[in-house]
């Protein structure tokens, strides 16, 4: 089973009067975007569009979703699968990745806002798509209708014009192709060698409202642990429906561009062999946590697995189901390795977590949450800057003048326990 | 070269050359310059640093005296502006330790102005300081001089630089229990996979956060007469009078709120909501006793299976909230809550 990943770089985005791709330029006919981002979704009652840059003084907030533009040209299924495209099977034949830019979807969904991003200035030096060529959807939608019908329509408002805009790399010759090979790990003659076998359990949030996780289209919370392939995750079969404390949610991005995803196909039979996904979910009572543990954990021992890495989304709640499910693993003789981020305190002199284990010895932290940012004010604010107050990480009062000094937990991604960034918390 | 740098240094009476335990009394006092212990730290600072004056004080006199002694040796160095302060080493002296740690923990905090000391490990006054000062390990005893100079005028140089410190193991101070953000080269993703490896390999790795040891509480026995006792209503699942008036921060709360309900049957979605950020709000702030049972309690009371409710309910966010801070507040709950003679607490979580 082989997926090629085209990829398209992409350097420049300009308004023009058809959606087409120039050399390292993207242009796009904002009419048509904005007619297929709402595509008759009467719940939506304007969507504005607009471009932030890296680099330029813009921050963008509130943030719900950040998605990458990408296009199925070969094989199974379409981009995004459950949501804007069938439910066939995706992760074979071939992608095209716009990169280096995103569609970005704003706009208030409950009264504790999403994260936000800065495109220059110390909060740009957190997260990735501070980097990117962000292409800015404003949603508004009917007064009135439920906050579940809004995520849902924010949500797939992004999906589609994501999808849209990767449309535009259809017949582009990409820059670079990469192949990713998934081995048919139960054949019956197990591949010689003794490179040590290791799984990815890939934990999603599912605990409600703006804390879901969509899988072909499934929303988690129902999810009995199951296997996917790393290239189903790369065609968008995994989509983000949460983001509140923006620092350590997955958006729709994260999952498409997963880095320990990337990084167990990158060293796969090389020096380990990466024998399985399973994805899991993170719901909140006791009774789901534990089957949940228990299932992902028995399908790692029917993979036969040494080894496992364990991502966390979320924090507090969830990290009762990390540290199960790593507990487990270990007991079953299965050495893990968990991605967790910190809730130290700001004076970074509280214990980090709510739950812990003496089985998590190999704990790779991926940042203090709570540790105090300053963010100068931008020249332009896409959304609305007062919701900053209301965030999760910020208070009141920390908005002055336009400055806002809150904690880091408002950044989107800042402290991804997928380990997106080079973020770490150390003890001094 | 620009301007040299300022540094003074603190010593109690033994090393400040003033003498032994009979001169333990001896209040504040400055001298120009190094003294005792100074030659080597100036020695060792070369140009860049000038030990422009020696604060010394008997560690009886900072023992007694606390806090007028901490005044006054912060006024004397407040008035020379140095650009770093060092204070002993004091080995494994307690009181000179607890003097060292007063010193520069009121020198770091009031003027702002860096500070490094030196302790044995088990001196107490790493214990009450380490947490906000810098503290190089020593030895024992003033056999460890040297190496202790070497590492406090080393941390001191860049601390008057302005420069950062590495972590405690690279830098030879004591760990001080704080978490803290810096940027690794690689992604959280390539150190957990190379992690990994080197954990099925059996070679050696560094967890990058040990798992902390919770405190754990043991229960008291069950209420045996409940319908004697008051019960008090506490939630962390951040249910508020409408509108939020204390501004409970929807995540990481540095407050929690004290309600009055003693005239209240029942809450309402007009009169309560939840400030929680963490969880979906809907169902709650459609009926706010899913999170704070006031209905049940209210039912309770009426039947004569509880005493009475406590007139007041108190309720902050648990989502981020540290432990450090909760712990903050269960202080001051539990004191009002002894005070008033509550029996029973029931708490409720999201």
């Amino acid at each position: 089973m082989v997926l090629e990943l085209g990829r398209i770089p992409i350097e420049a985005i300009e308004w023009g009067a058809k959606t087409l791709i120039e050399g390292t330029v993207l242009h796009i006919n904002r009419q048509e975007l904005l007619e297929r981002a709402r595509q008759g979704d009467s719940r939506i009652t304007g969507v504005q569009v607009d471009i932030a840059r890296p680099g330029e003084s813009v921050r963008i907030i509130p943030v719900k979703d950040v998605v990458e533009p990408r296009v199925k040209v070969q094989g199974k299924g379409g981009i995004f699968p459950g949501l804007v495209s069938g439910v066939e099977t995706v992760g074979t034949g071939r992608t095209h990745v716009l990169q280096g830019c995103s569609v970005v979807t704003a706009g208030q969904v409950v009264g504790f806002q999403e994260g936000m991003i800065d495109m220059t200035g110390p909060g740009a030096r957190y997260t990735s798509f501070s980097r990117l060529l962000n292409v800015v959807l404003v949603v508004d939608v009917q007064e009135g209708i439920s906050r579940h019908d809004h995520e849902e329509a924010l949500r797939l408002a992004g999906l589609r014009a994501a999808a849209y805009l990767g449309e535009a790399g259809r017949h582009v010759d990409p820059a670079r192709v990469e192949r990713f090979e998934v081995r048919r790990l139960l054949e019956a003659k197990p591949p010689a060698t003794d490179l040590p076998r290791v799984a990815y359990v890939y934990m999603l949030l599912s605990q409600g409202l703006l804390h879901d996780t969509y899988l072909y289209g499934r929303d988690v919370k129902m999810l009995l642990p199951t296997l996917i392939l790393p290239t189903e995750v790369m065609d968008g079969a995994i989509v983000s429906g949460n983001c509140v404390s923006a620092c350590d949610k997955n958006t729709t991005y994260h999952h498409q561009n997963n880095p320990i995803i990337q990084e167990l196909m990158a060293r796969d039979g090389i020096d380990l062999q990466y024998v399985g996904t399973v994805v899991t979910n993170a719901n909140v009572t006791l009774r789901d946590k534990m089957r949940s543990s228990e299932y992902a954990v028995k399908l790692l021992e029917m993979l036969g697995a040494d080894g496992a890495v364990l991502s966390k989304e979320g924090f507090g709640n969830p990290d009762a189901d990390a540290m199960m499910t790593c507990s487990k693993l270990e007991e079953r003789g299965i050495r893990t390795v968990l991605l967790t981020d910190e809730f130290a305190g700001i004076d970074g002199a509280s214990q980090s977590l709510a739950d812990t284990t003496p089985r998590a010895d190999a704990v790779v932290s991926v940042g203090n949450a709570n540790e105090q940012i300053i963010l100068p004010p931008m020249g332009k604010v896409i959304g609305d800057i007062r919701v900053i107050e209301k965030m999760a990480g910020g208070q009141s009062g920390c908005l002055v003048e336009g400055e806002i000094r809150a904690e880091l937990q408002v950044v989107m991604g800042a402290t991804n326990e997928l380990g997106f960034e080079t973020l770490y918390a150390r003890g001094e | 070269m620009g301007k040299k740098l300022k540094a003074i240094h603190y010593l109690n009476q033994f090393f400040g050359q003033i003498g032994g335990e009979d001169k333990a009394d001896v209040e504040p006092l400055v001298k120009a310059g190094p003294i005792g212990p100074g030659v080597l730290f100036q020695e060792l600072f070369g140009g860049e640093v000038e030990i422009t004056a020696t604060v010394i004080c008997g560690d009886n006199y900072f023992g007694e005296h606390m806090d007028d002694a901490a005044e006054a040796v912060l006024a004397i160095i407040e008035g020379y502006r140095p650009d770093v302060v060092v204070a002993g080493p004091a080995f494994n002296a307690g009181r000179y330790g607890m003097a060292c740690g007063a010193v520069c923990a009121a020198v770091a905090k009031r003027l702002g102005i860096p500070v490094v000391t030196g302790m044995f490990p088990e001196n107490p006054g790493v214990e009450s300081y380490r947490k906000d000062v810098t503290i190089v390990e020593t030895k024992a005893t003033t056999a460890g001089m040297r190496d202790a100079a070497q590492l406090m005028t080393r941390l001191a140089l860049k601390l008057a630089r302005k420069e950062s410190l590495g972590a405690p193991g690279e830098e030879g101070y004591l760990p001080r229990g704080i978490r803290r953000n810096t940027f690794a080269s690689e992604t959280g993703a390539a150190r957990a996979v190379a992690m990994l490896l080197r954990k099925l390999k059996g070679e050696d790795y560094v967890t990058e956060y040990p798992m902390p040891v919770f405190d754990r509480v043991a229960p008291l026995p069950p209420v045996e007469r409940m319908y004697e006792i008051t019960l008090a209503l506490i939630t962390s699942g951040g249910i508020v009078p409408k509108g939020n008036p204390d501004r409970v921060e929807s995540s990481s709360a540095t407050k929690y709120g004290k309600y009055n309900i003693g005239g209240l049957k029942r809450l309402s979605p007009e009169s309560h909501e939840t400030a929680h950020g963490g969880y979906d709000p809907t169902y709650a702030n459609e009926d706010p006793h899913r999170v704070l049972p006031l209905d049940v309690v209210r039912d309770l009371e009426q039947e004569g299976a509880i005493g009475k409710l406590y007139p007041y309910y108190y309720a902050t966010v648990g989502n981020g909230t540290s432990v450090a801070r909760a712990r903050e507040f269960a202080r001051e709950i539990a004191k009002d809550l002894v005070r008033d003679g509550v029996g029973a607490v029931l708490i409720s979580s999201t």
